[in-house]
């Protein structure tokens, strides 16, 4: 077999392993509630595929082949297990498998998101449960984005998964008084996983540019599921307009491009359509929300496109309400930004004192960037060249340290401390 | 899907109430028992005796050592139980937060494990 013949084989197997991941486990999980044994079993299937698919050519639908297999080691599974009622649970999969056409498996990841945010599960684990269960993030990659081991990780997952099993916690959407709180997760979820592929500017990384993908395809399912609701849209509208930038993020030689100077014309125009539209939807409900403020943030700096300038003072009171709402330091950074256009930086950067203190941003990277342009406009090189040290140190993508060690020497020789 | 409900309840507040609050809180459960009932959701429900006539055995190396007492030394006590037949923990937590012991005490909900 050709190498590359191999490779695409690889690759096919990857991309559906990601996009069926959360819809097939979701499904087999469904009536048993057994998400574990789900991953088990996909992960045998999926290893399966790896061994046969090279040789034998990939089926023609991938998905509905590692369902079969899958299915058969669930069932082995149960069959060789004693601690339960092994033959409700057959009869239950038989039942559950039985009622569908192998090439259209109904999508119950939604059901699976909200049986992740039940209350009766340690809020904790909430949203790395849905991160891992329903969207496929391994263990490693969800420890790394909420500061715990692996080790650690992996046993309150679980543990929670045991709990969703054992204790008869239902797939489905919760009742309408529970819903706002629960939904809320849902949504954090969603977009921290679109984060974690959104960090791939140049999408060179499969894995992770599915992930964007995978987090609005499923934001799309969420505005048919719950049409009413303004922050659902709001969310969509968000991604959406940060997705329709990604082909001018880096320019042609993998350098970051900051949107301020990115070329509006590479921007996909379709897909702002698509978030204006959906933005309108969201607002047309009249119940403002955190997701909403940020998509308005980002239709502001997208009628740049349309005027060729930005309207700060529509930014800075979009953010005005955004830190009222929601408290959070991000916010105040990008408050202390737009301020800086304004006003100058002196005064952007006794916006960005204010939120000094808090401790979770000492080793936040955008403060330290934010913190050294302002230092650099106003002159004071050595104190912005410390500040871009920091933020370099603290940055993981290659493409926005080398844009930041750019900007760091560009302070001229004046700026290094003494001795270097 | 059967879930045991635990009512743990402070045992001396019972005593502390005047007659007129002691039947109100025996009609609440009784109301609350018939509800299920006529919900088909009942499977077996009991009152228990006051947790200082337990008595508690361990038996350890052959040898039976027995406690006059509660298992548990806590200001909270075992009061009764309901056993209960719905669909899924949803359910099954609505019941616990609609028994009476939930407003004086705590409920838990445990499924049961079925053989």
């Amino acid at each position: 077999m050709e190498t590359s013949d191999r490779d695409t084989t690889l690759a096919t197997a990857e991309t559906v392993a990601r996009h069926s991941h959360g819809k097939l486990v979701a499904f087999l999980a469904m009536r048993s509630g057994d998400v574990t044994a789900a991953e088990d079993a996909l992960s045998e299937a999926f290893a399966a595929a790896l061994s046969v698919w090279p040789s034998k050519g990939c089926p023609a639908n991938p998905e509905a082949w590692l369902l079969t297999v899958a299915r058969r080691k669930l069932i082995d599974q149960i069959r060789s297990r004693h601690d339960g009622p092994g033959s409700d649970e057959l009869e239950a999969l038989a039942e559950t498998i039985g009622e569908i056409a192998e090439d259209d498996i109904p999508d119950r990841r939604l059901g699976l998101l909200f049986a992740c945010t039940h209350p009766a599960i340690d809020a904790g684990i909430r949203s790395p449960l849905m991160m891992q269960v329903v969207l496929g993030l391994d263990a490693a990659q969800i420890a790394s984005a909420f500061l715990l081991s692996p080790a650690a990780m992996s046993q309150r997952l679980v543990r929670a998964k045991a709990k969703i099993r054992h204790a008869g916690i239902p797939f489905r959407i919760p009742n309408r008084n529970e819903l706002p709180e629960r939904l809320e997760m849902v949504l954090d979820a969603i977009y921290a996983s679109f984060a974690e592929g959104w960090i791939d500017a140049a999408g060179s990384d499969i894995a992770r540019r599915e992930l964007a993908g995978e987090a609005i395809f499923l934001e799309r399912l969420l505005t048919e599921l719950l049409p009413d609701e303004p922050e659902v849209w709001g969310l969509l509208a968000l991604m959406l307009y940060a997705e329709a930038r990604r082909p001018a993020r880096r320019n042609s030689r993998g350098g970051f491009v900051p949107l301020g100077q990115q070329d509006t014309a590479l921007w996909d125009a379709e897909m702002i359509e698509e978030a204006e539209a959906a933005l309108r939807r969201a607002s047309g409900a009249g119940l403002i929300g955190r997701y909403q403020l940020e998509a308005a943030i980002q239709s502001a700096h997208v009628e740049r496109r349309r005027t060729g300038s930005v309207s700060w003072r529509a930014i800075l009171s979009l953010y005005d309400a955004l830190v009222n709402l929601t408290g959070s330091p991000v916010a105040s950074i990008n408050r202390a930004l737009a301020l800086a256009e304004l006003e100058g930086p002196t005064t952007g950067l006794e916006a960005l004192d204010e939120v000094s203190g808090d401790p979770r941003i000492g080793s936040y990277q955008p403060y330290w960037a934010a913190r050294a342009e302002l230092l650099a406009r106003t002159g004071a090189s050595r104190e912005a060249w410390q500040a871009y040290e920091i933020a370099i140190g603290l940055e993981r993508d290659p493409a926005v340290k080398r844009y930041l060690e750019m900007r760091q020497a560009d302070l001229g020789s004046d700026s290094l401390p003494q001795g270097r | 899907m059967q879930y045991l409900l635990t009512l743990y309840v402070d045992e001396s507040g019972w005593g502390k109430m005047t007659p007129e609050q002691q039947q109100q809180g025996a009609a609440s459960y009784m109301a609350y028992t018939e509800a299920l009932k006529a919900a088909g959701a009942l499977v077996n429900s009991n009152r228990l005796r006051p947790s200082a006539t337990a008595t508690t055995l361990r038996v350890t190396n052959g040898k039976t050592q027995v406690l006059d007492g509660p298992f548990a030394d806590s200001k909270e006590q075992l009061g009764g139980y309901y056993l209960i037949d719905v669909p899924d923990l949803d359910a099954a937590m609505s019941w616990a937060g609609r028994c009476p012991a939930a407003q004086h005490g705590v409920v838990e909900v445990r499924a049961i494990w079925a053989m």
